[in-house]
């Protein structure tokens, strides 16, 4: 089950880099998208898995999954929705003012000796 | 009056001028002055305790675990340089009031003097060195504005530049020192520092940290070879220089010299660097300002020089040198702004300041002439005149020094410093008010009123109080040079006297005065001569500097970073994967200490569906409809996981999230293109990819890695487990940590999601208010449009649908504390049937029937959170402590009450506004010029009897 929680993790990053790398930014917000789900689910097993055992106390229940880094990713999710949306927004008014969606500078405006 | 309160003053009221502009000139100046002549009374109440020899402390720990305490001291050189800095500052604003034009913004002015002045004496009066230096950055900055005050003149904007550029990274230099000598001595308290002289000399730091704070000091105190700021600042109006540049700001370096004094001098180090510096700043500076014809230039580098000459006082290390120092420190202060006002009075009344065109002015200005007379010849060393007086002493301890083995070096080159500043003074005299009286002055000059020649002719009846009776102040400055001495040595001197006998130290004062006055004879063909000779100009080289410095850092910067975010990720990357295994090969790796669970046949067919997403994503990245399906499929899966993996709070969340992000994805794919084109070459693509395996082996392999051992220490997660029902009051763990034991982070959380939301309002708003406005309206969307966009079996099904989805969400907040649900889940819940509504209904008519705005509501939720965390301080608790009770209403079974849940409303509010303004603002672009909104929730409708079509249909 770890490998699974693990290559998962992986996979999620991999794809997240390799869209973030992308040259226009819709592939680029949805490769932020899929590292926000590699970061959350990261920081989530840092409290190790546990099945069948939510933090929710009953009486006579020992066995519970550690609820701290639960409660850190649940506004970490809520976060990154308002970091999604102000960087959709972002990308939205530079494509509306410019007529292009390209993430890097057009070459003219690089300055310096830059190649 | 409390330390705290003389130095707060200052800046408490340097708030007033500003507000106070609108009520006059004479009210703003008039403020000013009662401000500081409240901090200096409250100053002079503490006089009889100083006079005791007792050190006057406050103390109040700021930041303690830093060792930043709020300390303050008062001794005899605090109280020397505090009396300075607001009596001097007193006779300055009583002059910048009849200085100032009509057309100078004077609450600005008195705004910027008084932060200076608090931050002055906020130096003078610290007892810790990080507090000094907050304060001490704080005249850099606040001298800055003053010198910069005629933004109109751009010689005051490169000067206020340049004397921040060069104070200021003196000041970053004396940051490192500052530590340096905290961490050999163990403390950030002066008191404890200037303990340690033994301890802090023989450290190996001691000569890093020397140079450090020397840096420092030398270059607020324009001491060769960082001279050459001082000049610039000049194109400040008149009272700043007349403040900054005879008691302040350039005191500011020597006070430190002075303070630090009993710790640092006294080696062979302090000794040769401080001497050295000194002597030659004093001579440089002598004769350059011999050459000057601006009256202002001229004085600037007599100031320079005479910093020099009280540096150089200082770097001896004997006691006579320190006493020395402080009367000279005393003198110079009097006679050097009486100067810079009378050159300020010949200004403003002949408005010009040029030597060469002025003279004769003694006729004109009687009153002005003897000030200036008098200040000049004092400054010139000449007997019954207090520069007389401290200018012998430092003759006589230069005939005592003896650098690089010369014992002839000193005292040659401090004669013909003394010789210069004679021959500078005479001319000034000379030059400006002796000679015949001209008819070619741009104004007819006349003495000013006595607003202007009050305050000078104060200071020179100082002057010459002093240097007839040195008696009177004899005590006080063997009382200040004693508390710059500490308990180094003792004071051997007793006396202050005019006479002392036909020591050498008189025939070099005569040399110097006959010298200076043959100078002045020959001074014409001197004159040409000067201005033959090549020198450097510092201007010039400092420019030089910065324009070197600006293009290392251009080819620098422009280098990595050249506008190519997607190589700046790519960079990125790289580096966290590389950081990451040079930890990990060098970290230790302990055994495995957990055992593996058994994979079951559901959870490796989410695995798959995730993985497949995920591959799909990257592979069909360019149909960016298809792509956002893939997300979602991704963010269900990850979901589902979180509920496999006892999160139950966390799937709830992540799924609602899900919703409303696609939906905003959605929104703002209807005005991106709907495919993204191939740009990369295959070398770029195998690039990006090889740089995402590894990325994704590395989180991959350190997910592995801690999943498989504990944790290295005791997680404090068995706290929260323990006291969640006990202290919190609630059995969902997650959902009382986040309302209660970590409520502070939850309310930060709420604040920066608002803060979003209203971010992404403002852009809309821009963007609609901009050229893109009319761009949106006459666009033509890029697929078809359905003929009936809001079909009535949808705005059946929502309206239905609503109560219950808002019942729900009622229930998933009620039960939040102790099932999964609360704020943040009801919140989105709520959202989406909210934003369901405007899907099914249109834009139009539900904005209609929108009775709060969202702002109101982020607005409510935010205030909610924090009036509960306030809550607590009425009872005596830290903020945001929680309680809880339990009640019982009949009929009702027994419930709880806890003020956690009022906070949860804040968060659920929040969350509400928060997501509601941001689909909103993107629909709002939607909306366009020929598309009414339509008052009706849907386009076709049979029991409406309209003869017109509610909507104009448009084509593709």
């Amino acid at each position: 089950m770890e490998l699974l929680v693990a290559s998962a993790i992986g996979v999620l990053t991999a794809g997240g880099i390799y869209l973030m790398l992308r040259l226009r930014t819709f592939p680029v917000i949805l490769g932020i998208s899929l590292l926000t789900y590699a970061v959350n689910v990261f920081l989530f097993a840092s409290g190790r898995l546990a099945i069948g055992g939510p933090p929710i106390l009953r009486d006579g229940v020992e066995f519970y999954s550690d609820p701290l880094p639960q409660a850190l990713v649940l506004t970490a999710i809520v976060i990154s929705f308002g970091m999604t949306a102000v960087v959709v927004m972002i990308a939205l008014g530079a494509y509306l003012g410019a007529d292009d969606d390209r993430v890097d500078d057009p070459a003219e405006t690089e300055r310096g000796d830059a190649t | 009056m409390s330390l705290f309160l003389i130095v707060a003053l200052p800046f408490l009221g340097a708030l007033l001028p500003g507000l106070m502009n609108s009520a006059g000139r004479q009210a703003c100046a008039g403020l000013t002055f009662t401000v500081s002549l409240t901090a200096f009374i409250g100053l002079l109440t503490n006089l009889p305790s100083v006079l005791a020899g007792e050190v006057v402390t406050a103390r109040v720990d700021w930041i303690p675990s830093l060792g930043l305490n709020f300390t303050l001291m008062l001794d005899g050189l605090g109280f020397f340089f505090a009396f300075l800095i607001l009596g001097i500052g007193l006779l300055i604003i009583a002059y910048a009031r009849s200085y100032l034009s009509r057309d100078d913004n004077m609450g600005e002015f008195f705004t910027y003097l008084l932060l200076f002045q608090g931050a002055m004496v906020g130096i003078v009066l610290s007892d810790n060195i990080l507090l000094l230096l907050v304060f001490w950055e704080l005249t850099s900055l606040s001298s800055f504005l003053l010198i910069g005050y005629w933004k109109h003149l751009p010689e005051g904007r490169q000067g206020a530049r340049m004397a921040l550029t060069v104070t200021g990274m003196g000041g970053l230099a004396m940051i490192g020192g500052m530590l340096i000598l905290g961490q050999i001595a163990g403390s950030y308290d002066l008191s404890v520092i200037l303990q340690n002289r033994e301890l802090i000399q023989a450290d190996p730091l001691y000569v890093p940290a020397l140079l450090l704070i020397l840096l420092g000091c030398f270059t607020k105190s324009a001491q060769f070879p960082f001279h050459f700021w001082l000049p610039h600042a000049m194109a400040a109006p008149t009272p700043v220089s007349a403040y900054l540049h005879s008691a302040t700001m350039v005191k500011a370096g020597i006070f430190l010299m002075a303070r630090m004094w009993p710790v640092l001098s006294g080696t062979p180090e302090w000794f040769v660097i401080v001497t050295t510096a000194g002597l030659i700043t004093m001579f440089i500076g002598a004769v350059i300002a011999l050459f000057k014809h601006d009256l202002k230039a001229l004085l600037a580098f007599s100031t320079v020089s005479h910093l020099g000459l009280i540096t150089m006082l200082l770097g001896t290390g004997t006691t006579f040198g320190a006493m020395a120092a402080v009367f000279h420190i005393l003198n110079h202060a009097t006679f050097k702004a009486a100067l810079f006002m009378s050159a300020g009075i010949v200004d403003h009344e002949a408005h010009t300041r040029d030597i060469r065109r002025l003279g004769g002015l003694r006729h004109l200005m009687p009153i002005t002439f003897v000030i200036a007379t008098l200040a000049a010849l004092s400054m010139a060393g000449i007997p019954l005149l207090n520069g007389f007086l401290s200018k012998e002493m430092m003759l006589e301890e230069a005939t005592h020094t003896a650098l690089f083995g010369a014992w002839w070096l000193v005292p040659a080159l401090a004669t013909l410093g003394s010789l210069f500043s004679a021959a500078y003074c005479f001319r000034l005299i000379g030059h400006t008010f002796l000679g015949p009286v001209r008819d070619d002055y741009p104004t007819k000059p006349h003495d000013p009123g006595a607003g202007m020649w009050l305050p000078p002719a104060i200071l020179v009846m100082l002057v010459v109080v002093i240097g007839v009776a040195p008696f009177l102040v004899q005590d006080f400055v063997f009382l200040v040079a004693k508390s710059v001495i500490g308990g180094v040595g003792e004071l051997e001197v007793k006396y202050i006297k005019i006479w002392h006998g036909l020591v050498p130290a008189l025939f070099m004062s005569i040399a110097a005065v006959v010298g200076g006055l043959l100078l002045m004879a020959i001074f014409t063909p001197l004159l040409r001569m000067w201005d033959a000779a090549p020198r450097p100009e510092a201007k010039t080289i400092f420019e030089a500097i910065i324009a070197a410095v600006v293009a290392l850092a251009e080819r620098l910067i422009y280098g990595l970073h050249n506008g190519a975010f997607s190589r700046y990720g790519a960079i990125m990357a790289i580096t966290v994967i590389g950081a990451g295994y040079y930890a990990w090969v060098t970290g230790t790796v302990g055994p495995t200490t957990r055992e593996m669970q058994p994979m079951t046949p559901m959870a490796v067919a989410g695995w798959i569906m995730l993985v497949a997403a995920t591959l799909g994503m990257v592979f069909l990245h360019r149909n960016r409809l298809m792509s956002l399906i893939l997300i979602g499929i991704a963010g269900l899966m990850v979901s589902v996981g979180f509920v496999f993996f006892s999160a139950p709070d966390l799937a709830m969340t992540q799924i609602t999230v899900e919703v409303v992000t696609i939906i905003l994805l959605l929104l703002a794919l209807n005005f991106l293109p709907n495919q993204t084109p191939v740009e990369s070459t295959v070398m770029r693509r195998t690039r990006d990819a090889a740089i995402a395996v590894a990325g994704g082996l590395a989180a991959m392999g350190l997910a592995w890695h801690f999943l498989l051992r504990e944790a290295v220490t005791t997680p404090i997660s068995e706290f929260h487990l323990a006291n969640s029902y006990k202290g919190g009051g609630g059995t969902n763990v997650v959902n009382v940590i986040l309302v209660d034991f970590r409520g502070f982070d939850t309310y930060g959380e709420i604040i920066v999601l608002g803060i979003a939301a209203l971010l992404i309002y403002a852009l809309t708003e821009t963007l609609l208010s901009g050229p893109v406005r009319a761009r949106l309206l006459n666009r033509k969307p890029d697929q078809p449009r359905a003929g009936d966009m809001h079909p009535t079996m949808m705005v059946v099904l929502t309206r239905v649908i609503m109560p219950v989805v808002l019942m729900v969400g009622f229930y998933i907040f009620l039960r939040g504390h102790n099932e999964p649900g609360g704020g943040f889940i009801a919140g989105l819940v709520v959202s989406i049937a909210v934003v369901m509504q405007y899907m099914a209904s249109g834009f139009g008519w539900a904005s209609a029937r929108l009775r709060y705005p969202y702002h109101g509501i982020i607005g409510a939720g935010v205030l909610i959170a924090g009036l509960t965390g306030i809550g607590s301080w009425f009872v005596a608790k830290p903020f945001l402590t929680s309680d809880f009770t339990y009640v019982r209403i009949p009929p009702f079974q027994e419930f709880e009450l806890a003020t956690a849940a009022l906070f949860d409303l804040g968060v659920f509010l929040a969350v509400v506004g928060a997501v509601m303004l941001s689909l909103e603002s993107f629909s709002r672009l939607a909306r366009r010029a020929h598309v009414k909104d339509s008052e009706h929730p849907m386009d076709i409708d049979p029991s409406r009897d309209d003869t017109q079509p509610a909507v104009v249909k448009e084509g593709v």
